[in-house]
């Protein structure tokens, strides 16, 4: 009893601000004014498997995949690292991943703008020691870039957090039986560690997907992503109900993958989101 | 112990409740919402006029005029004044939203220049005080370009390739590749538009980025030769980069007005025309001049100030430019077809 009392401000909290705005952008979404009123449609979907939305959609995804297998390439080892370094040496370690973080989105991805400019600090010093400069700002590689470095601690944390909780005489009953190192890590740590890598996979994978403000900013506006799309319907085109649809579509695309990845992860028993 | 602290900080809190609450029947001083664009105003001026009439000011910023709109329109806030500009405004009084100002209550109009009084969008003036205005241009670095700048085709010049800065926001972007083309920016010929659509397409590969307020850092540094930006910005960014200079296209562009309105959510009718009335007082007209870098349609403040400012054909083109310009009226239902095209373009490889 005194349980669910506590949970009632948090249940009031999820029904006016996550359940009640979900079920307006849903109406939103397949209603349109007719001149009696509100009525149903389901053009506002249809209108979205247009090839030209479509093809914003798989750009998206191209992106926002590469920069989480980037990240997850960069980030097992690192998490391993971690997971590896003395306890004293570990909380450190980790507290450096989460510093830049309590900075503000916004200011980090300006300060890499700075940074890939034609005159920015790189190609400056890249003149100084005669090399070739760089242009890669206002490309996909500068936007790539841009995901990798803001989404990376969610990918190094929930790995860290399985690879830590990895029972040690697993491995070491594994060596006695005459594995070696690379049989260890395959066959041990990384089956063990798949929930981690799953929960990060979709923490980095779902920001990446509908970020509007890195694409803006280190992309130059050159092309729209399906964050842009769903921002402009808003705003400058003022047409909430097809901004609705894209933004239901993109959830029910996050919640299949979602379900996908978790249905993996749940036979090991871990930390994953869900 | 510990529950002395506890009760301790219980009694304080209700005294602190009971206070704060008998001071607010104390004296009931009205706050008004004021809604307006970043950057346009000179901060000092609502401290003075808080308090000279004893009204507080919450002051409120927005990017676009569609974003101000959306905010408006639901009618959950209740704002007293507002900034947007033109088409924004003849859509909003097409729509009812906004209140007829009692101009018995703002007498500091009649320094409004005639020029500015009954334009299009708000056709006998009930609606609308004019607060800035401006035109959209080209603004280029000279150490860069060497030839004379006088017409938007230089934006589709190869040789500037990669160094050109264009917004990112349809109208303006659409609108220039409109007025290249010599139609008008408020056109609803989807032939012309299409025509539009492909000049931007084939104009992609040469441009840097499509950005907002990044211009202007961007043009002062010296990353991009050429930029499509508004002239009061321009003012601001000749100054600290002398290399820039502005033109007003011959082809002809757009010409805007930002004025001051009173939406039918208000609450506080007479205290937004107080508000009014003092941005409109010249003194604080000219504040705002020398701080925004826009153009006042306001004449006392005109003739007050720098006259380096008042004779800068950038702030204050002469009549036979403003003359080629056009303002921008609602699109209306339009407004999708100008999105599709804008994301065709941003889909464009």
């Amino acid at each position: 009893m005194k349980n669910k009392l506590i949970a009632y401000p948090y249940i009031v909290w999820m029904i006016l601000f996550i359940v009640i705005p979900i079920l307006l952008v849903l109406s939103y979404s397949v209603t349109y004014k007719s001149d009696t009123g509100l009525a149903f449609t389901l053009q506002h979907y249809k209108r979205f498997f247009d090839p030209l939305y479509i093809n914003v959609l798989i750009h998206s995804m191209n992106l926002a995949l590469i920069s989480t297998l980037i990240c997850l390439v960069l980030g097992y080892p690192m998490a391993m690292i971690i997971a590896k370094a003395p306890v004293r040496h570990r909380n450190m370690m980790v507290l450096f991943f989460v510093i830049p973080m309590w900075m503000n989105f916004l200011l980090r991805t300006y300060s890499w703008m700075s940074l890939l400019e034609r005159s920015g600090l790189i190609n400056k010093l890249l003149k100084l020691l005669q090399l070739p400069t760089l242009n890669i700002m206002y490309t996909n590689v500068a936007v790539v870039l841009g995901m990798v470095y803001n989404f990376l601690p969610f990918m190094v944390l929930p790995i860290y957090s399985v690879l830590v909780k990895i029972d040690k005489s697993l491995i070491e009953a594994a060596q006695d039986l005459g594995a070696n190192e690379s049989e260890v890590f395959l066959k041990i740590t990384l089956p063990l560690s798949l929930p981690g890598v799953i929960s990060g996979f979709i923490m980095v994978f779902m920001p990446a997907i509908t970020t509007f403000v890195i694409s803006r900013l280190l992309g130059g506006g050159q092309f729209t992503l399906i964050g842009n799309l769903i921002e402009q319907q808003f705003l400058s085109a003022g047409d909430w109900n097809f901004g609705s649809a894209i933004s239901i579509l993109m959830l029910i695309l996050i919640l299949l993958s979602s379900l996908v990845m978790s249905k993996y992860g749940k036979d090991k028993e871990g930390v994953g989101l869900w | 112990m510990k529950k002395l602290i506890k009760k301790c900080l219980l009694i304080s809190f209700s005294v602190l409740m009971i206070i704060s609450l008998t001071a607010c029947q104390g004296e009931k001083k009205v706050t008004i919402n004021v809604y307006n664009w970043g950057e346009y105003i000179d901060k000092s001026v609502i401290g003075e006029f808080e308090e000279k009439y004893g009204i507080n000011v919450n002051y409120e910023l927005f990017e676009t005029n569609e974003a101000m709109y959306q905010k408006i329109k639901p009618g959950a806030v209740n704002y007293d004044v507002a900034i947007p500009s033109d088409y924004m405004i003849s859509k909003m009084i097409e729509e009812d939203m906004l209140l007829k100002i009692d101009f018995d209550n703002v007498p500091n109009y009649k320094y409004i220049d005639d020029k500015f009084k009954n334009l299009e969008y708000d056709p006998t003036n009930e609606y609308s005080v004019p607060y800035m205005w401006g035109t959209v241009g080209i603004l280029y670095n000279k150490t860069m370009v060497k030839e004379p700048v006088n017409s938007w085709d230089i934006l589709w010049d190869e040789k500037y390739a990669k160094q050109i800065l264009m917004q990112d926001s349809q109208r303006e972007t659409i609108g220039v590749a409109l007025q290249k083309l010599g139609y008008s920016l408020n056109t609803n010929n989807l032939d012309e538009l299409e025509e539009a659509k492909q000049e931007l397409i084939k104009q992609k590969p040469l441009v840097l980025a499509y950005v907002v307020d990044e211009v202007k850092d961007k043009m002062i540094s010296g990353e991009a030769a050429l930029a499509v930006v508004w002239a009061g910005d321009a003012v601001v960014m000749i100054e600290q980069n002398p290399d820039l200079a502005y033109v007003v296209p011959e082809e002809g562009s757009n010409f805007f007005v930002d004025a001051m309105v009173i939406p039918k959510t208000s609450k506080h009718k007479k205290e937004a025309e107080m508000f009014i009335n003092f941005m409109c007082e010249t003194e604080i007209a000219l504040k705002n001049t020398n701080y925004i870098g826009y153009s006042t349609p306001h004449t006392e403040a005109k003739k007050m100030l720098d006259p380096k400012v008042a004779n800068d054909p950038v702030a204050y083109p002469s009549d036979d430019i403003l003359e080629k310009c056009e303002v921008y009226r609602d699109l209306g239902d339009m407004v999708k077809i100008y999105d599709r095209i804008w994301t065709e373009i941003k889909a464009a490889k």
